[in-house]
């Protein structure tokens, strides 16, 4: 129990140094290719990017997914948002993802999370779990689940960030 | 334990390093957390005749994670208290298993302590957690990435697995399993490798792994290996629109419980290739695994101590009758194929409509494996034999499943949008579910699922679900309505019904409030929950009938 304790003040005092929320973490994930990419590559020069975990047999993802479709060419002209989509279906289903991104249709920038690892480093527990990152690499806003309507609220988040505005 | 003691010293050298911090990047400090509370009525008409002594069974975890600079630290605490049902009553410890510190710069990443890793698509190592079905085969021990030059990527385990996290006479305690694993994978992206064939239309990757487990043999009978090992190669080339893959592995002799100890080696061959552009996917997949099961105890059961994952070939169905009869692999043998046609039609053309449709056929089937005589004298699976012969390239002739699943997916005006899927299902009961006296079910499934927007945030789904069959249990009806106000809340009431059931025609009904906050999570249900297995990715868990309130919170930070 004192060793329980000791390592919870360690823990606060790691809490007292913290920062606001920052960067994503580098982890090793696979393109489309099945070539291992690192996640600090996850850019948009300056404009804002939705990181979005879903998976092939997650019907709310596809459906999140299919609604950010629908409006993206818009939301690319005026914001210059970019959405990455990392899917975290693991070697049953993974060689399955480009075909499927194909037949919906879908033009995002993918990625393959096979083994879970950017997602636990993510601290994402189920998808679909969507974060905003803004235009300087800080993630400043993050989502779990998804109800039909969510993504007009996504999308007024990204148009703050365009605008160089501040989310709380 | 001194373990915990250098670890605990790391942890506040590392706290006390980011107060200091001025010129020095600062620290910060992220997790998530996650508990099922449930409690148990006894409901004779579901089966659930005995509830637990407590009434009320939890299970929760929280993960920790610090970085700094190139160091990360993590946390994991967890406490069942006590396990739920159909989760395993040895997980009962309280406390932090799952610690470990990782070092990273440009070219090398070591970890220490516990750890995942996957070698390729698992077939020879893939260590990973699956909560809802129980699963965390974690490795303790050491972790190495390294990248000598761009284009070559080794990685190196030596560690022991996670077995349990129990409370041993006071003590929670992480027990491992006896064995130790010891294993390197290397992968070479040939156009990062060789200049000339950067800018190629045609990207080749390749890859290679070994691992090898030691385990003592006590066995008095047998005279059993200690040192298996097992090799994988694999190769990837994506040209255009075109990907292949393919994964090979063959494994020495291991006898363990799951083969009935029988010497022959094992082996497993894993396809896949697509061919997609925008608006249509083609994906053809291949499977054959032979006598493959790798733990690192040989007498270890269910989902203990498995170093490998065979992938499970067949569709991953979402919808309830769907997954009715989910398909678990079965390592000892199976050979197998899914092919998938995935085409959107665009909108304004004659199927199309005015918003496009989408259209999606898919069909698996998987057999048995050849297994032949080795000679006169000795029977098929005997033990302490070489057990069987398997032409490679032979079919068996007993089909374990088979399913054959249309879906079409329309939106038919501004408000209105429908999922529709048909499916038809052969499921060898008996080899599946490891039981005798079932034989096959040969079901066939319908399913329409509606959406309709009342307003921007305000929306009513329903599902309407039914699967006809005249073996096992007879018949379901389910039918399901979610009212969803974006972005906080839920409201979910559904209904399975198995009415064509002679002998005990049961609802299994539920009713549940979802509220959402950005991150944070919380439902709040009461339902009778059906026996029968959930399954994710090929592995599956037994979940017992159960009647009763549920609570479940989750939280990213």
């Amino acid at each position: 129990m004192k060793r329980l304790f000791g390592l919870l003040v360690i823990i606060s005092l790691g809490l007292a140094s913290i920062a606001q929320l920052t960067g994503i973490p580098s982890v090793e994930v696979k393109n489309l290719g099945n070539k291992t990419v690192n996640t600090s590559a996850i850019t948009n020069n300056g404009k804002p990017v939705i990181l979005d975990f879903w998976a092939t047999w997650c019907k709310p993802c596809i459906k999140e997914l299919t609604a950010i479709s629908e409006n993206y060419e818009t939301w690319q002209k005026e914001t210059g948002v970019k959405v990455v989509a990392v899917s975290v279906d693991d070697s049953r289903t993974m060689s399955k993802v480009v075909s499927f991104v194909n037949g919906k249709g879908w033009e995002f920038e993918f990625y393959l999370d096979p083994n879970s690892d950017f997602k636990r480093a993510m601290n994402v527990v189920n998808v679909p779990h969507t974060f905003l990152i803004d235009g300087k690499g800080k993630v400043v806003w993050q989502h779990t689940t998804y109800a039909d309507g969510d993504e007009a609220e996504l999308y007024e988040l990204v148009k703050k960030l365009a605008k160089g505005e501040e989310i709380k | 334990m001194k373990y915990k003691e250098l670890f605990l010293s790391l942890l506040v050298i590392t706290a006390m390093f980011s107060s200091k911090a001025q010129n020095i990047e600062t620290g910060q400090l992220h997790g998530n957390f996650q508990t099922d509370i449930q409690n148990y009525y006894k409901d004779s008409s579901i089966g659930a005749n005995k509830v637990p002594n407590e009434i009320v069974l939890m299970n929760s975890y929280a993960n920790f994670t610090y970085t700094k600079g190139n160091f990360k630290a993590g946390l994991r605490f967890e406490s069942c208290l006590n396990p739920l049902e159909g989760f395993s009553k040895s997980n009962d410890g309280i406390g932090f298993p799952h610690k470990f510190i990782t070092y990273q710069n440009d070219d090398l990443e070591i970890t220490v302590g516990s750890f995942y890793e996957q070698f390729g698509s698992g077939l020879i190592l893939r260590s990973y957690e699956e909560k809802t079905l129980d699963i965390d085969n974690s490795l303790q021990g050491f972790n190495l990435k390294f990248t000598p030059v761009t284009g070559i990527i080794i990685k190196g385990v030596y560690a022991k697995q996670r077995l349990y996290f129990s409370d041993v006479n006071g003590n929670s305690t992480l027990i491992t399993g006896p064995g130790i694993i010891r294993g390197v994978d290397g992968e070479l992206t040939i156009n990062d490798l060789i200049k000339a064939l950067e800018d190629k239309s045609t990207q080749v990757i390749i890859g290679g792994c070994f691992v090898s487990k030691f385990q003592e043999d006590l066995n008095p009978t047998y005279n059993l290996p200690e040192n298996v090992g097992a090799w994988a190669g694999r190769v990837n080339i994506n040209r255009g629109n075109i990907n292949l893959s393919g994964e090979y592995a063959y494994k020495i002799n291991d006898p363990s419980s799951d083969n009935s100890y029988i010497y022959k080696d094992g082996q497993a061959l894993l396809l896949n290739f697509s061919y997609s552009k925008k608006g249509f996917g083609a994906y053809l997949s291949a499977k054959r695994v032979d006598n493959m099961s790798f733990r690192s105890n040989r007498d270890a059961t269910l989902n203990n101590l498995n170093i490998n994952v065979l992938p499970a070939i067949t569709k991953n169905h979402a919808y309830t009758l769907n997954a009715m009869y989910p398909y678990a692999t079965q390592i000892a043998g199976e050979a197998g194929i899914q092919a998938e046609l995935m085409y959107k039609f665009k909108k304004n053309t004659l199927l199309g409509g005015n918003y496009g449709t989408n259209i999606s056929l898919n069909f698996s089937r998987v057999n048995n494996i050849d297994k032949q005589r080795v000679n006169d004298t000795i029977e098929i699976d005997q033990s302490g034999t070489l057990g069987y012969k398997s032409d490679f390239f032979k079919l068996g002739k007993e089909i374990y499943y088979q399913d054959m699943n249309l879906e079409i997916t329309k939106k038919l005006s501004d408000k209105l949008s429908v999922i529709i899927s048909y499916m038809n299902l052969i499921y060898n009961y008996d080899v599946i579910r490891g039981m005798t006296g079932h034989g096959k079910v040969y079901a066939n499934i319908g399913i329409a699922d509606i959406t309709y927007h009342i307003s921007t945030k305000h929306t009513i789904r329903t599902e309407w679900q039914a699967l006809f069959t005249k073996q096992d249990k007879g018949d379901w009806a389910m039918a399901l309505a979610e009212y969803s106000i974006s972005p906080h809340w839920f409201f979910d009431v559904y209904d399975l019904f198995n009415y064509g059931n002679t002998e005990n025609k049961v609802h299994y009904f539920t009713v549940a409030t979802v509220y959402v906050k950005g991150s944070n999570r919380f439902q709040l249900s009461y339902g009778k929950q059906r026996e029968g297995i959930m399954c994710v990715g090929g592995v599956c868990r037994q979940v017992p009938a159960s009647n009763g309130f549920a609570i479940s919170i989750t939280s990213s930070f």
